[in-house]
């Protein structure tokens, strides 16, 4: 373990290991500085200029991509801070489409978070021509929609689809006021080379990467994700006995807070209105509805009719431990058969 | 699973996932992983970004190809060679760990002899590949520290797929990869509960943590634990169990949780199999393909609906847990099981809960013997674990191998073709894949939004095979071998080189393990989906 470097922050003594920013130091000792475009599984840009403090001897900096040093004095709320910060601010906000209570992000939104810090009027926002919120709704992907309308160009988006997922399908397009998050050819998202792992709709601070048809889920469970043998950890939420979200666990050992389509979008095979819902019992060359009674006592006459050589059982990989433990035991000592296997070899 | 088994002494991942991302070397054969294992992907792609060098050996240039400093697309089923060719120049060139060797290996002298088969002319006759390319991964694998091997079914769906994987921990063990951080063997398993499924002994010859039913010590404590006689021979396979039904031996199946028809290769075969049965029940969470054959349909939970524990890759038990009320009628395979044990008069079926299974696991199973539900709270724990106190384990064979003399077995071994190539009447190689927008088929089939992103089969095939057989993007083709005929839509792709075409096998609408080899691995009893012969034509309308 390497000495922690000691330095004051609002005159606060903080403790923190080398290389750690003086935004992340503040913020694990509980000193909120404001910020957007800083994100703690991603390397620092320092693009949204709201995380500005002032170190004692030096001119005012980015406090996200600057590490701690020895001895600092950090200011965090000056005058000049705080009119340079507003400044910032309110540009972000005159191209930002707030109609905040329809929006998904609402009450998690980072910019609101920052606004209410700030303390940023309606009037401020008055006296500034904004541009035109014209931009389409890219709603191609059948999970996620993309409205660039609310995008503050924090570069999140981008900065996780090259440093988590590692593919690089969206960038900054066109320059100055047009500048904004695209995809190759500014197509819709769709046709592109993303994968819909849904990463960046993860990460995204505001509205602009939003889940379609989200539901808030009533309350969450942590487990783990049913399709591959990768075994990301997922929070699963719910909602009148509902599957209704899914997202990752993070600093999860295998996963480490990801997840594909699969495990973050792909849960609804769950609720699907074709799930068996009573057994079946095979009638006059029909399948109908029985009781488990009745099915149990069926299959368990049926099956007692014949020697352990003459029975199989096919178990499923998809089972948890529990249920193959039971199986083949049940295989083994009462139906008397090895004859037991599963899909692995497919 | 019995490849590495023999080698090493364990069949599982010898490493963590996160691992991967150390790694200085990733030699990918047969996985499409970011696909396959979209997760995994991402540590695959973190270490390139950090500098790793990748090499990915696959018949088709899949989407990791993107990320990779060398692709080798050989002929499908020639791995075997491709991989002996590389452990040949390893050798030649001196670029082998002796050291290693020496103290951690035997078998070394016969396994050099087996090499001198593999000449350059006829590596490089038998993969289609450029000797200089081969020669070139052998030298990045080798000389790159520490270096990973991920494989997945590529390797194993082989008539050969058992020597496939001995000849990938030949690699390793040469170049000393095996017990350092980053490095190992680490075939990535399908399922989510796979690695667990064969931990608990879903497989014919053994119990739970991979005791053997023949081994008399071993039967005598699971008799005396379960309070019943229990047979010492191993049973049917998979494939094998179908094949009995098919010939009138197998009376009656128990199938749980599967879907058969569209997963198991020459699925028409299995339908026949199945429709001889004279009882055929079905647990499963929907009326799949298969599920409709059956005479009694049982309604099993989701994963979503029970508690309990799934083991991943790594060998990491973590617990599953409810998150909603089971739907309808539906119940957890293990109370469905119980309950036609005890109907059958089974003493030892009364659990009130998995952990009370889980429970009498760890006590029947060595590897499992220091795990509970407790310890299982937060993250997980990688067997084996073997007392109570005991952090589990990360990484496989640090000190010594689990083989009886503790030493890595090197293993000679000799090519042998596919079982079907291709010829005048079937010119074409097929070779199934997996998308990422699916899983198997049932589940995902059912979730809505994954069918928008991927909705329908396709058959992807070569520019130079296309325009030879007249095709064009989104034609309708047909695709046929000796045992069935499908119907899919066209994909000219440069991913594909002349000669090999490749299906996906998630729809019912067009099931593509029809076409499928039923040619099996003589130890592993795995089919041979990923060589088939086939020949390809337009449907004109």
């Amino acid at each position: 373990m390497p000495d922690l470097i000691t330095l004051t922050i609002d005159g606060v003594e903080v403790k923190a290991a080398p290389g750690t920013t003086i935004l992340r130091a503040a913020l694990e000792r509980g000193i909120y500085i404001p910020h957007l475009c800083d994100h703690p599984d991603l390397e620092p840009v320092g693009v949204c200029r709201l995380c500005l403090v002032e170190i004692e001897g030096r001119r005012p900096t980015v406090s996200c991509k600057t590490p701690v040093e020895e001895g600092m004095v950090v200011h965090t709320s000056t005058p000049d801070l705080e009119r340079t910060r507003r400044v910032n601010l309110e540009l972000l906000v005159a191209s930002h489409d707030y109609n905040c209570q329809f929006c998904a992000r609402n009450t998690r939104c980072k910019l609101q978070e920052v606004t209410r810090y700030v303390g940023l009027q309606q009037e401020d926002m008055d006296r500034l021509r904004k541009p035109p919120l014209d931009q389409p709704l890219d709603d191609s992907n059948p999970f996620f929609v993309r409205n660039m309308n609310k995008c503050v160009l924090c570069g999140i988006c981008v900065r996780t689809c090259a440093e988590i997922q590692g593919d690089g399908c969206i960038d900054f397009a066109y320059r100055g006021i047009r500048t904004k998050i695209s995809v190759m050819g500014d197509g819709p998202i769709a046709e592109s080379t993303c994968v819909s792992c849904g990463e960046c709709v993860a990460r995204c601070p505001v509205g602009a990467l939003v889940p379609k048809k989200a539901e808030e889920p009533s309350y969450e469970v942590e487990t783990v994700c049913p399709f591959c043998g990768c075994g990301c950890g997922i929070i699963v939420g719910a909602r009148g006995g509902r599957i209704v979200s899914s997202r990752a666990v993070p600093g999860h050992p295998a996963s480490g807070g990801s997840l594909c389509v699969k495990g973050r979008f792909g849960l609804g095979f769950v609720n699907h209105p074709d799930r068996l819902k009573t057994p079946l019992i095979r009638r006059g060359g029909k399948l109908v509805e029985a009781s488990w009674e009745e099915a149990v006592s069926l299959v368990a006459e049926r099956l007692s009719r014949y020697s352990g050589a003459q029975l199989a059982v096919i178990a499923s990989a998809k089972c948890t431990v529990e249920d193959n433990y039971v199986l083949q035991k049940f295989a083994r000592a009462v139906l008397g058969t090895n004859n037991i296997d599963h899909c692995a070899r497919l | 699973m019995a490849g590495l088994a023999t080698a090493l002494g364990s069949g599982a991942m010898t490493n963590t996932i996160a691992e991967i991302a150390g790694a200085s070397c990733i030699l990918a054969v047969g996985t499409s992983t970011t696909a396959g294992h979209p997760v995994i992907g991402y540590r695959v792609k973190e270490a390139v970004r950090k500098g790793a060098r990748l090499i990915v050996v696959n018949p088709k240039e899949v989407d990791l190809c993107r990320h990779a400093d060398l692709h080798l697309p050989l002929l499908p089923g020639s791995d075997l060679a491709l991989l002996m060719g590389m452990a040949r120049v390893i050798l030649e060139e001196g670029l082998q760990d002796q050291e290693y060797i020496d103290r951690r290996c035997e078998n070394f002298e016969a396994f050099k002899k087996s090499l001198k088969a593999f000449s350059p002319e006829f590596v490089a006759r038998t993969t289609g590949l450029p000797w200089e390319k081969i020669a070139q991964a052998a030298r990045i694998y080798a000389t790159s520290k520490p270096a990973t091997i991920l494989y997945c079914m590529g390797i194993t769906q082989h008539s050969h797929g058992t020597d496939n994987v001995l000849a990938i921990s030949n690699l390793a063990l040469l170049t000393g990869n095996l017990g350092r951080v980053s490095g190992g063997v680490n075939p990535l398993r399908g399922q989510n509960n796979v690695q667990g499924a064969c931990d608990m002994g879903l497989l014919p010859n053994v119990f739970t943590g991979y005791q053997r039913v023949e081994d008399p010590a071993v039967r005598e404590k699971f008799q005396r634990a379960w309070g019943y006689p229990l047979k010492g021979t191993p049973g049917l396979t998979h494939t094998e169990i179908f094949d009995a039904a098919h010939g009138g031996k197998i009376k009656a199946i128990y199938l749980v949780g599967e879907n058969p028809l569209l997963t198991e290769a020459n699925a028409g075969h299995v339908r026949e199999a199945l429709e001889r049965l004279e009882f055929f029940v079905v647990q499963d969470i929907f009326l799949n393909e298969t599920a409709a054959l059956a005479d009694v349909v049982l309604p099993a939970a989701s994963f979503a609906e029970k508690e309990g524990t799934f083991v991943n890759t790594e060998r990491r038990v973590q617990r599953v847990r409810q998150v909603i009320e089971p739907v309808g009628e539906s119940r957890p395979d293990w109370w469905i099981t119980c309950a036609l044990a005890r109907e059958m008069g089974g003493r030892g079926f009364d659990f009130q809960s998995p952990e009370e299974i889980f429970r009498e696991i760890t006590a029947l199973t060595p590897s499992f013997a220091g795990l509970s539900y407790r310890r299982l709270e937060r993250g997980g724990i990688q067997w084996p674990c073997p007392t109570a106190d005991h952090p589990g384990t990360p990484i496989l064979h640090r000190e010594k191998f689990a083989t009886p003399s503790g030493k890595g077995k090197l293993v000679p071994l000799s090519y042998r073709p596919p079982a079907e190539t291709p010829d005048g009447r079937y010119p074409l190689v097929l070779t199934t894949e997996r998308s990422i927008f699916h899983y198997h088929s049932t589940m995902t089939r059912h979730s809505p939004g994954l069918d928008d992103l991927r909705g329908e089969e396709e058959l992807c095939l070569s520019p130079e095979d296309a325009r030879r057989l007249g095709i064009v993007d989104g034609d309708l083709v047909e695709v046929v071998s000796r045992r069935g005929r499908v119907e899919v839509k066209a994909r000219v792709t440069r991913a594909c080189r002349p000669g090999v075409v490749s299906m996906s096998f998630h729809f019912a609408e067009c099931p593509t393990n029809t076409l499928t080899s039923p040619a099996r691995d003589p130890v592993a009893k795995i089919p041979e989906t990923k060589v088939c012969a086939v020949r390809v034509s337009k449907i004109s309308r």
